[in-house]
């Protein structure tokens, strides 16, 4: 196993991570950072896939790079819509799962 | 008890999925398209002597003027999501005395550190986006610190600044339009014309990431 296929698979696992947070947890601030990490990791599979013969390809680099500052742009977006439901309604929960723990 | 079926059937999930894409990963073969001797062949006529820079601004030049847009609208939602009420906001009392002179400190540095990457862009790791990214975290610095107040709606100079970046980089696009194609440069001006996208771009895209920010940090916050 090369090191390149070790970070794939870290990547691969965050996703997991990320997209069982995204539908597990309640509280949308939580679900926000979930998302985050799912995307983080979907970064993680596309660089070190670029990079298994050894030199790193810079089109997917650049390709992540375009993806990071739109997955902040979106955080950002999702924040304030957060926010803006804590104001109205002071609390951050979906209502669709009030089964949590 | 249905919560806790639901959670062990969403860890399954995520477990197999991990699973089964670790496996097609072990088994993947090399892409059969390799773009690395393209973007090295074609480097020389880029303007830029960095490949990551070279792709961002010139060969996929498209992706990031439409990254920029997408950064505008994302403003523009959070600016719409605001509540119209919220009163201009106020430097409130300096209570920390640490965190002022830090970033009386820091700051200067910051921005002389932003310029550099800006300029390093062309030929080594750095670039409008990094150096945007390090200003618009001057700029939040500057607002903890209550050295700032927060912005309330833009005037018609943050506005400009805002789309400045767009703007520039949409305007020579579409001057670009009777050479043929979109966002091709000719080689001879290639390397000025997108120093003079990435400098507009770092200040439109420090104010953007600034304003996601600074924008929504003046109501308040507290529940109605």
């Amino acid at each position: 196993m090369t090191s390149e296929l070790l970070f794939a698979v870290t990547g691969v696992i965050l996703f997991a991570i990320g997209a069982a947070g995204t539908i597990l947890l309640a509280n949308l601030l939580r679900r926000v950072l979930a998302f985050n990490i799912m995307g983080s990791g979907a970064c993680v599979v596309l660089v070190s896939l670029a990079q298994r013969n050894g030199i790193a390809d810079p089109v997917p680099q650049a390709m992540v790079l375009t993806g990071i500052v739109v997955a902040v742009a979106a955080t950002g977006v999702a924040l304030a819509l957060t926010r803006r439901l804590h104001q109205l309604t002071g609390e951050c929960e979906t209502t669709s799962s009030v089964e949590h723990d | 008890m249905s919560a806790n079926l639901r959670r062990l059937a969403v860890i399954l999930g995520a477990a197999t999925f991990v699973w089964l894409l670790a496996d097609t990963l072990f088994t993947l073969p090399l892409p059969a398209v390799d773009l690395r001797p393209l973007v090295s062949a074609n480097l020389a006529q880029s303007g830029v002597t960095h490949p990551v820079t070279a792709v961002l601004l010139n060969f996929r030049g498209f992706d990031t003027l439409l990254e920029i847009a997408v950064m505008l609208v994302a403003l523009i939602a959070v600016l719409a999501s605001l509540p119209g009420d919220s009163s201009r906001a106020t430097v409130s009392d300096n209570t920390d005395d640490m965190l002022p002179a830090f970033s009386r400190t820091a700051v200067p540095l910051m921005l002389l550190y932003a310029l550099y990457l800006l300029w390093a862009g062309a030929f080594r790791p750095g670039g409008a986006f990094q150096a945007g990214a390090l200003l618009a975290a001057a700029l939040a610095l500057l607002h903890l610190a209550r050295l700032m107040p927060a912005w309330s709606a833009p005037g018609l100079l943050l506005r400009g600044g805002l789309v400045a970046g767009f703007l520039v980089f949409l305007g020579i696009a579409a001057a670009l339009m009777a050479g043929g194609a979109l966002l091709q440069y000719p080689p001879a001006h290639a390397g000025m014309l997108i120093l003079l996208i990435e400098s507009t771009l770092a200040v439109s895209l420090a104010l953007i990431l600034a304003g996601l920010f600074l924008f929504v940090s003046s109501d308040g916050g507290t529940p109605k």
